[in-house]
Order: structure tokens, then sequence, then C-alpha cells
């Protein structure tokens, strides 16, 4: 049985790939997700907001009520250097190339075109396989146009591609007037892969302080659907590869997903339960289901569900939503 | 000869720069102004750099400088190179050491920034009262006179004192000298070596104790031969000034720059010579010349070693033509035949006859506490020796209105010359002036042949303080140590400075005035003040504007404005080609700020280039038409003492004051703070009463006491100004009463601490509190008309305020208001609070540090009295003595109070025996129990007036002590945890009737940071540039072990009942009693104004626990020990990361980061299982039969 797939022009062993999150902030992890089986490992995001904001608090605490007062003119020493910046991330990538042979993917979330273009420079020379651009953006401004939006997302990818050699590919979320004219337009403009989606941050309110709290959702297997939708419908229909994200739990959620046309699928949350270990497992899951349907292998899943080569193409759309709604029935009788 | 390289630095950089380089042990202890010395051997070992010979020394902070002296002395009897640094008291704790190093001719040397004792009041300022106080202990004096002197001597010093085996006091100028940036030449490496014999360091290191070759040294010596053996040093007393010349010879060798012991300038022929040590001797050399050129005939001996004081030197120095000599000391000596250098060369004259004619001699004091030494003063030293009778032991820079020893001096005389451009910056405190300032001076001094001297004046206050930088450039070295008066360019930075402080009186005619304001070139000339738009025109000045709040907050600085006026300095006074200074200065902000980032550089370069079009020259009209005149430095109704005294140094004419002016022991009037308007906040927080909730919480953390409540009676408010607000008192206890809470406008610092933990919220807009923070200037004086009524509302009477709830407590008038204490101070608020719920009957004995400068540094002072003259009665003594000083206290009284009754018994039979028995049996454990007494007092004083006897005479002066006084011993924890712990300790032990709060800022916060023992693990400091390896000790703990002292350790932000609740179980303890209160700071790099929630932070982390350990619960059979913290709730890591001190570790080294954080974490799981351990014991008392 071959579950090698192919993800931004290279052979990774396995479908499974263990997406951005906290978990590869060390080296020792991403160690045990290669052991555990990983295909590939996307390291957790470099955000350039983070970074700025980093040094503007170092500099304004290292600089606040200085030069004031006589006997305390300064309140910290200056070390010769400092690490605020992507020194770390980049040193991060650098030793899990050092250790691992699976691909290492660094993710990168910019705030202007220049950090963009620039750390992922650096990020590439720093030994990268690829680049995943976790574009974590939410357009606040009731004037900003859907194409204003588009065009932001386009103009981050061309600069990107022409900065560096490595494959690159974009993490979307689904809030688009047509995903699929969005995802369209990327792959015209080279992007080498699609990771749908992403997890955006939806914050919640503390009913005491009446704060509104970052609060991050776990995805459950629910969550599974909406890149299964999308990544069905796009199968086909573009050039770049595609990467599922959110929901993938089990071995059968990842067969759901290359069924419907995915590359690769990606995990955090159920890792992040269950532990780096838990790979395993969806993989005994996957071979056992490929395995009970006399599958060969992953390539040859592939898309064989996808809308355009399902039986019933229209299950993609809305025609099926108008169903499963009438035929719903609440699990009991509440009235 | 090597290549000469230049660098701009100060004078402790360049002596901390050699003594780093040629030692092996460096002890460090903080005190001003030498602390940077320590400050920059610990950044350097810190950062691996090596000394002379290839290795990083050994720095080690003590516990104070006494201790740091002990381990210089052990560190050089082991045959180490040792060093330390210091000043002030820290030297006088040095001094029995020193009597031992000297007396076992051990080479060493201190370098020491000389600064003024504390005597009738602390100075941290310059003078030579510190070192002349250790001239009896054997050591060489040598005196550095500039910021250059200060590099070379400490190389000469270091290279003598081994060929002498004498140590060395290598001292300069604290602030004039420690502080002055300057450009100098460095000395090279290769010239240090040469000058460093490796026979002698390898003689000194065997001289060194070592098993291998045993020795003693140290013995206990009896009648029979001390006394010889103490004269067996004389044959190298004897050489050493030969020693310290020859050093010097070879120093001039190696480098071009000769010195003498004793170096005269001026005419060969003078007749009238001045003697003067340190940086005097530049204003004095200077004055010389100009008066020679102007056809004086006059001289200066420049003392540079002191002791040995070589008399033979000295005498052969001075020109054979002398006829009068004027010895100037920077020093008091009271009551003795003169002053130390004067009795020096008296004898020396008199010992060597080498003058026919006896020249006549006077002494002088000048100087003291940084008091300006000007070419003026100079000028009436030489004026006062061409009388026929000079005054002697005479005074030169003040009025000496009582003793008349002062020489009068012409203010405009002046020598400055035109080849040095003069600049003076007017700045408030921390927006970056002084900063863009020094940075100029590095850009000319590293970009220009000229030589560059920066200075700086710095405020008394910690918040909204204002800098003064005065800074010169010219092509010859720069010799005038002393502020500019004739300034060819005055800028002043915050435009509010116009209308309180005169500053024009600095520029010279045709000069140049340059402004930052929001106002533009076309509408600044109506906005200034009458005085102003006099001064512009009558001197015909060039008048620049600049909005650089504007341009700094374009460029994203918020309102660091030191860039934009940094490139209006260049681009006005010409010093560089504007272009070229242009590039000099992207060059630096680039040098500067590149390791924090792109982004920190992109701004403030784009700020350099927003500046030039903003900058505009005003067309100075004709005529004057401004009708604003000058705000008064206090209010017109201000005591006559304030409005004399404290408001001429609130003007900045303090100098002008006479002699008979000032209180002759250091007694000040409480509560002047309320009279110094500092209008310092641009939002002020504004009540809403309709949401409030009348917690209290924002009147209890306020840390300048701006915010009051009062509830009172409705009638009250008849004459209530119209936009004063008031609402029913919401207390179910406080019916009928109406409740205001106020806010003091003119005195608020703006911090909004109280904005941020007030808990009710608006319910449509929840951004919307009951307290909000608003501009200040449209509401300032509607509320400044609301604070006066406020102000006149009766307090309640306290017996009837419940004081274990913050809702009613919080009605207490604080008697500690309005002090110079940070914005958003950690530590006030446990002050103020004590202020209320015990000011009236208490003493206080204050460390001296942060709680010592805010609470009584001149001119205001912040503690204050109740409408019946009564409140905290205070004194500060020093750092290390405080717990003692606070235990004599309470022993005083205590007596005072066993005399009175004692007296009150003898004298009973001719009173009335209820009023007696009452008086000797009053229960005074509340409010009502004191406010019987003071009455029963009252009555007693009445009726013993009119008795006559001794004793009736003898209790009046003591009877107010049957009224209950509590003693607090308040300081931080540099003091409770380091220097002052031996005697904390020893209080503790004593189980007398004492309070101690220990304000813990986990750092020397008044030296600017230092590490304590209070710092915890992986916090970055000043002394642990690496992040603190060790873990906090737990003095909470120490003091429980002693089983009879009350301890308790607080956090007002995370739990503000507990603190209240802690201080009264304290303070009812009829015993010691510890409280350790968290006070967060701006020293741990958070932001101030939500600093409360880093505190509750601290305690969800379990990094701070709350608990009272309470002896009185052992007695009834309890567990002494509560622990008030809940299980640590949130990783110790989401603390740190709140705060810079830690989150700089991560930044800086975050290998070490990781490994620190994880051990602090250990650090919390560990103590919270001691302490719930603590907690959870069962408490049997021993009955002693248990054996």
């Amino acid at each position: 049985m071959d579950i090698s797939t192919t993800y931004l022009g290279m052979k990774l062993r396995s479908p499974l790939v263990c997406s951005a999150s906290p978990l590869s902030e060390q080296v020792s992890n991403i160690k045990r997700m290669e052991d555990a089986g990983a295909g590939a490992v996307v390291l957790f995001s470099l955000f350039e907001e983070q970074i700025r904001r980093e040094r503007e608090a170092l500099d304004h605490h290292l600089s606040y009520g200085t030069e004031s007062f006589a006997e305390a003119l300064s309140y910290f020493p200056e070390p010769d250097q400092y690490h605020a910046g992507p020194d770390q991330y980049l040193e991060l990538i650098r030793k899990a190339k050092a250790v691992v042979d699976i691909p290492v993917i660094a993710s990168l979330n910019g705030s202007s075109i220049g950090g963009w273009t620039r750390f992922a420079r650096r990020m590439e020379e720093a030994g990268a396989d690829a680049l995943e651009l976790n574009v974590y953006y939410i357009p606040t401004d009731p004037l900003l146009t859907s194409l204003m939006v588009e065009r932001t997302y386009l103009d981050i990818l061309t600069a990107v591609k022409s900065a560096v050699k490595i494959p690159v590919a974009m993490k979307l979320s689904p809030f688009f007037s047509n995903m699929g004219h969005m995802a369209k337009q990327l792959d015209d403009g080279g992007v080498d892969a699609l990771v749908l989606f992403n997890r955006f941050y939806q914050p919640d309110i503390d009913l005491e302080t009446l704060e509104v709290k970052p609060h991050v959702l776990l995805s459950t297997e629910a969550a599974l659907r909406l890149p299964l939708t999308w990544i069905g419908i796009l199968y086909g229909r573009i050039k770049a590869n595609m990467a599922a994200t959110s929901g993938v739990h089990s071995g059968t959620d990842a067969v759901k997903l290359i069924l419907a046309g995915a590359n690769v699928t990606m995990m955090t949350s159920a890792l992040l339960h269950n532990g780096i270990d838990y790979i395993k497992s969806v993989e005994a899951g996957l071979r056992e289901w490929m395995d009970k349907h006399e599958y060969e292998s992953v390539t040859q899943m592939r898309g064989s569900v996808s809308q355009m080569h399902a039986e019933d193409p229209s299950a993609f759309e809305r025609a099926q939503y108008m169903r499963a709604l009438t035929s719903y029935r609440p699990a009991f009788n509440r009235w | 000869m090597p290549e000469r390289l230049y660098t701009t630095i100060d004078g402790n950089e360049a002596a901390a720069r050699i003594a780093y380089k040629v030692n092996e042990v460096i002890a460090i202890y903080p005190i001003t102004p030498a602390s940077p010395m320590g400050e920059w051997a610990d950044e350097w070992a810190s950062g691996a750099k090596l000394n002379l010979w290839g290795t990083v020394p050994q720095v080690i902070e003590m516990q104070s400088e006494g201790g740091a002296a002990g381990a210089i002395h052990g560190a050089l009897q082991t045959g180490s190179l040792a060093t330390t640094f210091t000043a002030s008291q820290g030297l006088l704790l040095m001094i029995p050491n020193m009597y031992k190093i000297a007396g076992e001719l051990t080479s060493t040397v201190f370098h020491i920034a000389a600064r003024s004792l504390a005597a009738q009041g602390l100075s941290i300022f310059g003078d030579h009262s510190d070192v002349m106080a250790a001239r009896a202990t054997g050591w060489v004096m040598l005196a550095s006179a500039s910021v250059q002197e200060a590099h070379d001597f400490a190389l000469i010093a270091h290279a003598a004192t081994l060929q002498a085996r004498l140590p060395f006091i290598h001292f300069f100028d604290g602030f004039r000298t420690s502080h002055e940036i300057a450009r100098i030449e460095l000395i090279p490496d290769e010239v240090i070596r040469a000058m460093l014999r490796e026979d002698l360091i390898e003689a000194h290191r065997s001289r060194g104790l070592s098993p291998d070759h045993p020795f003693i040294r140290g013995t206990a010596q009896n009648p029979d031969v001390y006394f010889q053996a103490r004269e067996t040093v004389n044959p190298f007393y004897n050489v050493c000034p030969d020693i310290v010349q020859a050093t010097m010879d070879q120093f001039a060798a190696l480098t071009g720059r000769q010195y003498k012991l004793f170096e005269y300038h001026g005419a060969p022929d003078a007749e009238r010579v001045i003697v003067v040590i340190g940086s005097g001797g530049e204003v004095a050399h200077e004055t010389v010349d100009y008066l020679n050129a102007h056809g004086e005939k006059v001289g200066l001996l420049k003392v540079r070693l002191y002791r040995p004081f070589d008399m033979s030197r000295f005498i052969d120095a001075l020109p054979a033509t002398t006829r009068s000599i004027a010895v100037l000391d920077r020093t008091k000596e009271p009551g003795s035949a003169g002053e130390p250098l004067y009795v020096d060369c008296i004898t020396a004259l008199h010992e060597h006859g080498r003058f026919t004619t006896m020249p006549r001699v006077v002494g002088g004091r000048y100087g003291l506490s940084s008091k300006e030494f000007t070419p003026a003063m100079v000028k009436a030293v030489y004026d006062n020796l061409a009388q026929e009778t000079p005054k002697n032991h005479f005074t030169v820079g003040i009025n000496d209105d009582v003793s008349h020893s002062s020489l009068d001096f012409d203010p405009d005389f002046s020598v400055e010359p035109e080849s040095v451009v003069r600049a003076v910056f007017y700045g408030l405190g921390a927006d970056g002036t002084v900063g863009a300032n020094k940075n100029s001076i590095k850009i000319i001094g590293e970009n220009t042949e000229n030589y560059a001297q920066g200075y700086f004046v710095y405020d008394s206050k910690k918040s909204g303080s204002m800098t003064v930088s005065h800074l010169r450039f010219g092509p010859n070295p720069i010799r005038s140590s002393y502020l500019i008066s004739q300034a060819n360019l005055v800028a002043c930075h915050q435009p509010g400075f116009l209308e309180r402080y005169e500053m024009f009186n600095e520029v010279m005619p045709g000069g140049t005035f340059l402004l930052n304001t929001s106002f533009g070139p076309d509408e600044i000339w109506s906005q200034l003040p009458r005085s102003a738009q006099e001064h512009i025109i009558e001197k015909r000045l060039k008048f620049y504007v600049i909005d650089a709040l504007k341009v700094a907050r374009e460029s994203g600085m918020a309102g660091r404005i030191n860039v934009p006026m940094q490139v209006c300095f260049f681009a006005i006074s010409g010093v560089l080609p504007r272009e070229e200074a242009i590039g000099a200065i992207k060059g630096a902000i680039e040098k500067t700020y590149g390791k924090k980032g792109e982004e920190i550089v992109a701004k403030n370069l784009e700020a350099v280039d927003r500046t030039l079009e903003n900058l505009f020259e005003v067309q100075v009209p004709e005529s004057i038409s401004s009708v604003i005149p000058m705000q008064p430095a206090v209010a017109g109704h201000a005591p006559e003492f304030v409005q004399n005294v404290l408001g001429q140094m609130i003007a900045r004419k303090g100098d002008l004051l006479p002699v008979s002016a000032l209180p002759i022991d250091g007694t000040y009037p409480s509560g002047t703070t309320q009279w110094e308007k500092r209008n310092l906040a641009e939002e002020i927080p504004v009540w809403d009463p309709n949401i409030c909730i009348q917690c209290g919480k924002c009147a209890m953390v306020c840390p300048h006491a701006v915010i009051r409540i009062k509830a009172y009676d409705p009638a009250v408010l008849a004459d209530a100004p119209a936009t004063f607000k008031a609402v029913d008192a919401r207390d179910t206890e406080w019916s009928g009463l109406k409740y205001t809470i106020q806010v003091a406008p003119e005195d608020c610092t703006g911090c909004s601490l109280c904005v941020d933990v007030c808990p009710a919220k608006n319910k449509s807009a929840v951004a919307f509190k009951a307290i909000n923070m608003r501009p200040q200037p449209p509401i300032r004086e509607q509320e400044r008309e609301n604070w006066e009524f406020f102000t006149q509302i009766p307090e309640l009477d306290r017996r009837f305020i419940k004081t274990s709830s913050i809702r009613q407590q919080q009605v207490q008038q604080p008697l500690f208001e309005f002090s110079g204490a940070c914005a958003g101070c950690g530590e006030t608020p446990y002050i103020k609070l004590i202020t209320q719920l015990f000011g009236d009957h208490t003493v206080v004995a204050n460390a001296t540090g942060c709680s010592s400068i805010y609470g009584g540094n001149l001119p205001t002072t912040p503690w204050s009295k109740n409408a019946q003259g009564r409140g905290p009665a205070w004194a500060n003594s020093l750092f290390e003595d405080n717990a003692e000083f606070g235990l004599g206290m309470r022993v005083s009284l205590d007596k005072q109070a066993e005399i009175a009754r004692e007296l009150l018994e003898k004298v009973a039979p001719a009173l009335d025996g209820e009023l007696v028995t009452s008086l000797l049996n009053a229960v005074q454990r509340d409010e009502a129990g004191i406010h019987d007494q003071r009455e029963r007092v009252a009555i007693l004083k009445d009726k013993l007036n009119s008795i006559d006897s001794p004793d009736a005479r003898r209790l009046l002066g003591v009877a107010d002590a049957l009224v209950r006084r509590d003693v607090w011993i308040i300081g931080g924890d540099g003091w409770a945890y380091d220097i002052g712990f031996g005697g904390l300790d020893h209080v503790l032990a004593s189980g007398r009737n004492v309070n101690i709060l220990v304000m813990d800022t986990e750092v020397y916060s008044n030296t600017g940071g230092q590490q304590s023992k209070a710092t915890p693990r992986a916090a970055v400091a000043k002394f642990a540039a690496g992040g603190k390896p060790a873990g906090k000790k737990d003095l909470g703990l120490i003091a429980m072990s002693y089983g009879n002292v009350y301890v308790a350790q607080v956090a007002m932000g995370a739990k503000d009942e507990h603190t209240l609740r802690a201080i009264l179980e304290a303070e009812a303890y009829d015993g010691p009693s510890l409280i350790i209160a968290y006070s967060h700071c701006i020293a741990h790099g958070i932001d101030m104004g939500k600093a409360m929630r880093n505190q509750k932070a601290v305690v969800d982390s379990g990094q701070w626990l709350l608990y009272r350990y309470n002896p009185d619960r052992g007695e009834q059979g309890e567990n002494p020990m509560i622990l008030d913290s809940r299980p640590p709730k949130i990783p110790v890591k989401d603390f740190l990361r709140m705060e810079n001190r830690f989150k700089m570790l991560e930044l800086s080294k975050p290998e070490a980061s990781r490994q620190l954080f994880a051990e602090a974490q250990q650090d919390v799981n560990t103590r919270w299982a001691l302490y719930e351990y603590l907690a959870s014991r069962s408490h049997k008392p021993t009955d002693g039969s248990a054996h």
C-alpha cells in the first residue's frame, strides 16, 4: 500500500502533515512528528506584526522614564544584542532541517509587503523547503470592497513568489464572495498550493468582566466539512495542490478529504488533544480504510469523490443544502 | 605613539573602562552618583568582555558598601587585582576596611564619584565631604578634575598603587565630572599594558594568602608593639609622591598628557594664587587665562595628589612672587581650625621656609552639593585676595547673611570664549531631550575636530520633571565645569515651561530661541507670556518654532520628540553643515536602534525626514502685545515660609536664598506639596456618579492621593459650585449623607490606575466606567474650584468609620499627598493607606531610597497633617540603619510614656482620681479609645498648668506620650533584604511593638533598578544583566521563624481587602509586625497605568503569595498561618511575559531564559507546597510538658 503523496512539488511519504501550531516551537517535537510518521511539518507562524510590537515594546520599556531623575537615568542594562525578531524562528528552521528528513515548511504572517518578502527570503535562506503564507486578515473597514480584499491576497502572492524560488502555499479563509474565483486567481498567480482553511481567531465575551477575550477554539470533526466542500469543488479546476486543514481527527477524516481531492491533510487540534504520536493512529485508520476498500495508493484515491468525479456532482451545491434541511428531523421531539 | 582614539563618554565610564581592564575582582553596590561604574562593569562582564589579560573579571554585587569593601579586602588578601566604586555614605561604610587595607600595605584603587554626606539633609550631589572623611585612613588620594583625567588618573592610580604598595582613592566630582559627557582621548591597551609592571603584579599576588606558603596577617597587637608597628609604614608614604609623579611622567611619555602632583597655571610672577582640588580647578584655569589676558597677574595651583601631601612639591610649585593664597575646600568641617586643604597648606608653608615673607593664606568653602562654581566666583576669590585684609574662612557662591562669610560676586561676569558654541535645552523628563543631546554630543565629538561637553540638570521629582541640558562645542578642550549662562541657543522642548520658568536670562543678545509648540509661526507670538515677548524683542533673538510632537506622532514615535528636536538643533546651530548633520544623525540612529529592529530605525529616520518641513522661523513683531503673566510658583495664600523659601526653590531661584532663609537643623513644615501645583497631566480622571458603585477602589490605588472621597451632611452643598457633583451615599450606615469623589486636577499625574481598577462599567458602553480620563485643560478651572470647595467639607468623625470596609475606610483623609513619585507608583498607595488609618498618631522612620526621596526631597514634601494639626511625624536617618532608627523611636516613646505614667502617679494626689485611673488604664485599640485618651490628656494638661511642682511641670512635657503612638518603619527591598537586613532582623527579634512596611519593588528602584536579594529569578536588572540566576529571598519565612512576629505578604492590586486587613492586624498586634507589600515599579518595564493587573497576575501565577502569619492566632490555639492566595491558576511564564524585566531575557538570552523560566516555575511549585503545608498544619500550643 502506497500512502505517499506529492505536495508543493515534493514527494511526501504520507499525506498526514502537521499544520502550524505551538507544537512545532520545539525541535524535539518536530523530530517526534517525523518519528510518528508525519509526511511534512509546517512550523508555527511567524507574525511580523507581533515581532514589530515586541520590538516597539522593548524600545518603549527601555526608554520609558529614563533621563529624567538624576539617580535613575535608566532602569535596565543594555544588552549587546537582542533576538527580537525572526532570528529565533530562522534558527528553528535550521535546527529542524538538521534533525529531520521530512520537508520543513515555514509559515509566515506578514503585515506589510516589505515584511512578507523580507521574511520569506530569510526563511528560504535558512533552509525552509517551502513557505506557507498564512494570510490572517480580517477586513473590518466597511468601505473596503471585496475586490480590494482579493487584490491584497494577490499582491502578497506576487511579491513573495518573485522573492523566493521555493514553492509557496497560501492558507486562506473561506470568506470570499466566490471562493472558487479567488482560488482560480491565486492559481493563475502561480500559487503552488492552497491550504483550506484558516481558523480565524474569534473572540468571546466574558460575562463577568464584560471584556472581549481571546479564545482559541480547537477544531472538531465537523469542521472538516468546509474544506471538504471546497476541495471537492476545486479539484481538477486548478493546477495548485490542495491541503485540507481543520477537522482532521481520524484516519477516516483524512480519507474523506483525500477522496475530495486533497494532496495532504493537516492536523493540529487532534495532536494537541492526543499527543504527537496520535499521527500513528490516524495513519493506521487511513491504512485500515484503504485496505478494507482495496485502495492501493493515496494517488489512486485522490479526487475520486470530488465534484468532478462524484456520482452526484450537485451534492456539492445548493441542492444538497435544501435536501439536507428538508430532511432534517430533531433527534427527539421537544414539544 | 599609537594612533589617537577619541570617544565621547562621561566620567564614570571613563574611569570604569580602565578599572575593568586592569582588575580581576570587582565588588559593586549601587549609590548615586557612582552606580554607573558598577553597572558598566556588570554589563561588560555579562557580555563576556575581556580585561587586559584576556579574562572576564568576576563582578559581584554585595549587600552594602561595607560588604563590598570586605569582599575586596578578601580578594586582595588572596592576591587578586581588585577594585570597587562608591560615593558618599558608601565610602563611609568602607572606612573600617580601608584602615585595614592600608595598614596591610595593599595595592588597590577605589574609584569615588565624590558626593556630599547627609547632615541636615541628604544630598546626592557633588562635593568632597566623603573623601575628606576618609583622609585619615592612610589611603593615597588622587583627584581628577575632568572626564579625561578620570580616565587617565584611573590608570595612573592602578599603576602607582602596585609600586607604592599603598591603596588609592581615585576621586572625581560627583555629577560635575561623573556625569559630564565629554570628548576624550582613549588610552590604548598597549599603553595600559606598558604602565602595569608584570613583576609588581606578581609581587602583589605573591603577598596573598596561600596554604602553600602560609602566614597570618591581622594579628591583635598589644601596647608593647602596636605603636612601633604603626610607624613601620612611613617609608612607603615618604616615597609615594615620587612614585606617583614618576608614573605620571611615564604616562606622559606614552600619551603626551603630562600631569603634576601640584600643577601651577597662570602668570609666572603671580602674586595672588588659588589652591584647589577637582573640577573647580578647571573653572579657575579658564578664569586665570581670562584675567591674565586682561592685565591681571594671578595664578592657580591644582592639587592632584592630596595624600600623601607632598609639602615640598607644594611649596616649589608656587611662584616665588606669591604674596597671598586662597585655599578652596569643597567640604565643610564645622568647628575646625579650617577645612582640610587649607590646614595642610598652612602647615606646608609653615614647615618649609622658602618664602622670606610668608604669604597671607585664607581658606574658603565653595561648591557644596554641586553648588555652582563659576568664573565670577573665582574672580571674587582673587578680588578678595587683593583686599588689604582678605576675608578668611569665607564662603563663595552663596549669600551668608548669618555668619557673613560669603564673598560677593558679579553674576554677569563671564569668560566664555566666542569660539565655543553654547546651547541650553529645557525638556520634560523622559521626553527624549537628554538622550538626543547626548547623541548630538557624540555626533559632534566623533564627526568633527571639535571638543564637546554635555552636562544635564535633573529635577528632584520622579514624575513630570524638567531636565536642563547644557551643551558646549569648540575647537579647544573645554574647561567650563559650570552651567551655561550665556547661550547662543536656548531651546524649550515643552511649551508649558514658558509660563512657569524664567529661561531667557540664559540666552545672549542676538542668540536664538527654539520652541516646540503646536502653534505655527504666524500664531505663536500671541500665545507667549509677556516676559517672553519682552526678552525676544529686547535681545533681538532669532525665534524658531517646531511642532515636534506632531512630527513624532506622525512618525509613530508617540510623545518622544528627541529626534525632531535634535534635527532642529543641528539645522539652526550650524555646528555641522546641514546635510552632513542629517547624515550623522541617521547614522547614529542606525547604530543606536539597529539591534532593536528595523521598524524602530525606520520610524526614527522618518522623523528626521519630516522635521525640516515643520521647522519655521518666526517673524518677530516690533512690539509687545501679550498680557499673559508668568504663573506664580505657589498660590498667593500659601504660608509665608512656602511663599518665600519653598516657592523660590520651585521657581528655580533657590540659589539666591540667603543662609538666614533656611531652617538651622533640617526641620521643615509638613504638608507642603499642596502648594506646588504641577499640572502634569494631559488627562485627568472624571467621576461619573451615575455609574459609580461607591466601592472606594479608585481612591485606594491612587498613588498621589488626588482622588478623594467624602460622605457628608447635605446641608454643606448649599454653597457648592455649579459643577460640583454629589449623590446620595449608598452605604446603609450613611443613609441621609451625600457622597462625592473629587479629583485634585492640578496634582494628578494622569497615570490612570484609578480608571483601570474601577469595577463599575457603563451598561450601554462598557468602555466607559465610573471614572474616565478626560483632557485636563478644559476642566482645570472648574475642577480647581470644585477641589477647593471639597477640601472645605468637614471630614467624617473617625470614630464612626468602619475601617475594615474599603468603601468606608477610603473616606479617611490621606496624610501623604501629591508626592514626587513616578506616575502610577506602586509603593505610595500603601503609605497613603497607612496614613489614612493611623497617620494622626504615627511616627515614621523612613529608609533612604525612593520613599525618602518622593517623601522628603525639597522643595515640597507630601507628609501632611489634618485639620487638628496632627499627622505623621517623619524622619530619615540612613539607608542601612532604618530598622534600628525606628526601634530607637519605639523605645524612646515607650520610655516617655513610662515616665509620664510614673509622674502621673506622683502627681495623682493633686488630681482627680478617676481621671488618673482612666489615663493609666486607657484602652486605645481604636479611634474612639485614642480620642477619649486625647481628651483626658487635654484635661490633665489643663490641670497641670495650675499645679506648681517640678513633677507637674515635667509631666506637662511628656503627657502627650500617654496617647498611643505608632511607629512605622518603612523602606524598600534594598534596605530590608540587603543593606539593612541585619538591623531589621534584630528589630524583629526585639519583640517591640513596631510596624514594618517593606515596599518590595524587587530592585533598587531609586538608583535605577539594580538587583537586590528580593529580585526574582530570571529578572533582568542592573547588576543582573544576564538575568538573575538565584531565587528571591523569602523574607517573610525568615521573620516567621521567630514565632512572635506578625508577618503578612500583600499585593493591593491582587486583593485590596487583604491588604487592608493585614495592615489593620499588623498595627493591632502588640509586637513586631512585618508587611511585605508587592510594589510594581517603573523598573519592571510595565504599563504603569495598568500595573494593578500585573499585581493580580503575579499572585495568580503563585510567584507572589498572599498570606498572614498572626502569632495571636497561635495564642488562641489556632494555626497562626493563613494562606490567603488561591492555588496558582496561570503558569508563571504568563506573568513573566507581561514584564520587560523578564521578557528582555527572552530577547537577549533565549537559552538562559528557557532555563530560568522553568526554574522560576519550579520555585513557585516548591513555595506553594511549603506554604500550603504551613497553612494546613494543626497547631497545638506547647505547654512545656511535652519533653
